[in-house]
């Protein structure tokens, strides 16, 4: 019955294997290379490149890195939930909402990271709205900072948090509800005691979710942050071009996939209800 | 508070979808700069004339159809076979190629590649990157199928072998033709992740083989362009159409 099974999962092992696992396995032992004088890598095997991740021009772009990421998640709780809480209140139209939510989601993250060049820049629309309504004198800084890569991860990985909260809210006992009413729960106390607590493992697998891409975020810094919001995802790319030291961007790398392992580790740990 | 909610949903809704409408809009103005000066098609008509973008264009299309077909096939068989029985190893790795920040993926084939073509005489190009997009867009083609056999009735499959099918019947003549919609949509989906990839495709293109998504990341590096601002607003009109329809074969 299940004889030709491994046929049907050789392509993907293939793939799998030879274009995902095998790669993940060069940055490994690359991470562990000699970089060479012009910019190949080597033997001897050494861990050079690790201690430089200790350097602390590196440590504070890392801190920078987890900091920007944190900010982010906070930020797409706070907006993600209300969000996720009202579509899983609605009850015609919630596919619609949901496809609103997803539609960006799968449209061009350049596209949409562009957009907001577009929106924040000195000549930018925001800035010539404000300016002509007599707002304000000169054109605010909004573009090419922290606050613009913050706002583009921000908006970018939005959908990631409302869809395993929604998935949350969905699930509870609308008894539970009804329950703390007849109880005398004002809607804001069932709200805060109720609702968000049973929603916990939605927002922790939503803060993962959005928390992963965020720490690894390259275009978002390199466009919004226009190279002075700089983040781990740009050292890596810049030692694997123009800098041509790969050990250290293996190893670099390397760094932020323990961290998304652990991160994804310690989740499934507590994960009992499959959010992931 | 349900007012509250909704007044909020509709700002949230707004977020999300006003700064590409706007730049729609903005790819109609006649004038450069962001004042309104009346409508016009002259930077569509800048598009036609721009040579560079246009073979990106065709690049991108290339890729996305040869990266779509080979994933699609691979991950509608894969999504079978651990219908069947569930695979930890293979099911880890595709879960994790899923959540590995792009940026890791792009370094990693890169230096894959790089190490393969010291061995062969072999070059970065349009190749690399379908072996790139294949990578990432097999896992999403795996959970929508997967997603549409979980509403088959596997006792479909053991009437076919009890009337003496063979499991070759059984897949192509019982189980596949129920998945159709669903193997449709996660194609769908596949095509718009290669045809959108930037960061993996810039590390694993060669000198002469640029997509439309790495031509528009060198004018927007430059700033602001209403060349980009049309060029995008077809992207998105375009993907988004691919989208919806993807999303009605799901439902369906």
């Amino acid at each position: 019955m299940l004889s030709l099974r491994p046929l049907f999962l050789a392509p993907a092992r293939l793939l799998m294997g030879l274009l995902f696992l095998a790669p993940l396995i060069i940055v490994f032992v690359y991470s562990f290379l000699t970089r060479g004088a012009y910019g190949g890598q080597s033997l001897p095997l050494t861990a050079e490149s690790f201690a430089r991740l200790a350097d602390p021009i590196y440590l504070r772009i890392v801190f920078r890195s987890f900091w920007i990421a944190g900010v982010s998640t906070v930020i797409c709780v706070l907006l993600g939930f209300p969000l996720a809480l009202f579509i899983a209140r609605s009850r015609r139209r919630r596919n619609l909402w949901l496809g609103l939510v997803m539609l960006p989601f799968w449209t061009s993250f350049l596209v949409r990271t562009y957009a907001w060049m577009f929106l924040l820049r000195d000549t930018g629309l925001l800035n010539t709205i404000l300016l002509s309504a007599g707002l304000i004198r000169g054109p605010l800084p909004l573009l090419y900072n922290d606050f613009a890569v913050v706002l583009g991860l921000v908006y970018g990985y939005l959908p990631f948090m409302v869809l395993p909260v929604y998935a949350a809210l969905e699930r509870i006992d609308p008894s539970l509800l009804e329950a703390a009413a007849d109880l005398g729960a004002a809607p804001m106390t069932t709200l805060v005691r109720v609702i968000v607590p049973l929603s916990r493992p939605g927002i922790v697998a939503g803060a993962v979710l959005v928390f992963i891409p965020c720490l690894g975020a390259y275009l978002t810094p390199d466009l919004l942050g226009g190279g002075k919001s700089i983040l781990i995802g740009n050292v890596v790319q810049n030692q694997f071009t123009n800098a041509r030291d790969w050990p250290f961007g293996a190893a670099l790398s390397l760094a932020v996939m323990a961290v998304v392992m652990v991160l994804l580790w310690a989740f499934r740990r507590g994960d009992r209800e499959g959010f992931l | 508070m349900s007012r509250l909610l909704g007044l909020y949903a509709a700002a949230a809704f707004a977020f999300l979808h006003l700064p590409l409408l706007v730049l729609a809009i903005f790819s109609f103005n006649d004038s450069r700069f962001t004042v309104w000066e009346g409508f016009s098609l002259r930077w569509y008509r800048a598009l036609l004339g721009d040579a560079r973008l246009l073979e990106a264009v065709w690049n991108s299309l290339f890729v996305a159809l040869f990266s779509t077909l080979l994933a699609t096939v691979a991950g509608t068989l894969c999504a079978y076979g651990l219908w069947k029985r569930a695979d930890r190893l293979l099911s880890a790795s595709m879960y994790l190629s899923l959540v590995t920040p792009e940026i890791v993926t792009g370094v990693s084939l890169l230096a894959f590649f790089q190490w393969i073509f010291r061995s062969f005489d072999f070059r970065l190009g349009l190749h690399t990157v379908i072996l790139a997009h294949l990578s990432f867009s097999i896992a999403y083609v795996v959970i929508v199928v997967l997603a549409r056999l979980r509403t088959v009735d596997p006792s479909l499959e053991e009437a076919a072998l009890d009337l003496g099918g063979t499991e070759f019947d059984a897949f192509f003549r019982v189980t596949l033709p129920s998945l159709l919609p669903g193997i449709a949509a996660a194609a769908l989906l596949a095509f718009t992740i290669s045809f959108d990839d930037y960061v993996i495709t810039s590390l694993v293109a060669g000198v002469d083989s640029e997509t439309l998504p790495m031509v528009i990341y060198g004018m927007a590096r430059r700033g602001v362009n209403p060349e980009v601002n049309a060029v995008s607003s077809i992207i998105v009109t375009g993907l988004g159409i691919l989208i919806v329809l993807a999303e009605r074969l799901r439902e369906d």
